[in-house]
């Protein structure tokens, strides 16, 4: 039964986790939202016995996905309406 | 704890199978919205991935089978072909997620040009057709 708790709350927090990677405004919390997507959804992976797919996401997913992501927004901007960079360069 | 684990997967397994189903379609929905919605192209890029994720799970849900072990054959278990999970989802899997990292690999690229071109990411201020 604790198995069944931990997959619904796992569902939830996943699907939690992707809605405040969609709406917010900040690109980098966006991102690191979608890091932790890729975290829960490896664990997602070995609980359905897949521990290859498990860790190949784990690696790809969490590490190089999220890299390459910041060096996009370091090399373009931060604030997804784009008001706040053009007035001082920071958010 | 092995056998136990499993006993409660067979016993719920209805139940699994609705939630995990449940949450890859509703994971391919929102990132579906993304795409469609959002104005910022490094949010699409997002939604994207996140429809990848919620395509990987729904793969990975429907290969799974009721009580099954890994896929892997190991010294004492010789006879466990039969009570496995199906390893063809995992094997295409794993190759969408190389893929899927290579595209949003090139796609961020194409930002960044996009940017320094444009001095904006957002793609409703991108007017000109050539660049």
């Amino acid at each position: 039964m604790i198995y069944i708790a931990i997959l619904i709350i796992m569902g939830v927090l996943l699907l939690a986790t992707a809605i405040f990677a969609v709406t917010h405004r900040d690109l980098l919390f966006a991102v690191i939202a979608t890091g932790i997507i890729s975290l829960i959804l490896s664990l997602f992976f070995y609980l359905l016995q897949a521990p290859d797919v498990a860790l190949t996401e784990a690696a790809i997913g969490i590490a190089l996905t999220t890299i390459i992501f910041v060096i996009t927004i370091r090399n373009t901007t931060r604030d997804e309406d784009e008001i706040i960079d053009k007035k001082n360069e920071k958010l | 704890m092995q056998q136990e684990f499993h006993e409660i997967f067979v016993k719920y397994h209805e139940i699994i199978t609705l939630g995990v189903y449940g949450t890859a379609i509703g994971l391919m929905l929102i990132g579906l919205y993304a795409v469609l919605m959002k104005k910022n192209l490094v949010k699409i890029v997002i939604g994207l991935s996140i429809l990848d994720a919620g395509l990987h799970l729904l793969f990975i849900g429907i290969g799974y089978v009721q009580g099954g072990t890994a896929p892997i054959f190991s010294p004492g278990y010789e006879d466990a072909g039969s009570k496995m999970v199906d390893p063809v989802p995992q094997a295409l899997v794993l190759t969408a997620i190389v893929i899927g990292f290579a595209v949003t690999a090139v796609a961020l690229s194409l930002i960044i040009r996009l940017y320094k071109h444009h001095h904006t990411a957002k793609i409703d201020q991108i007017k000109s057709l050539k660049w």
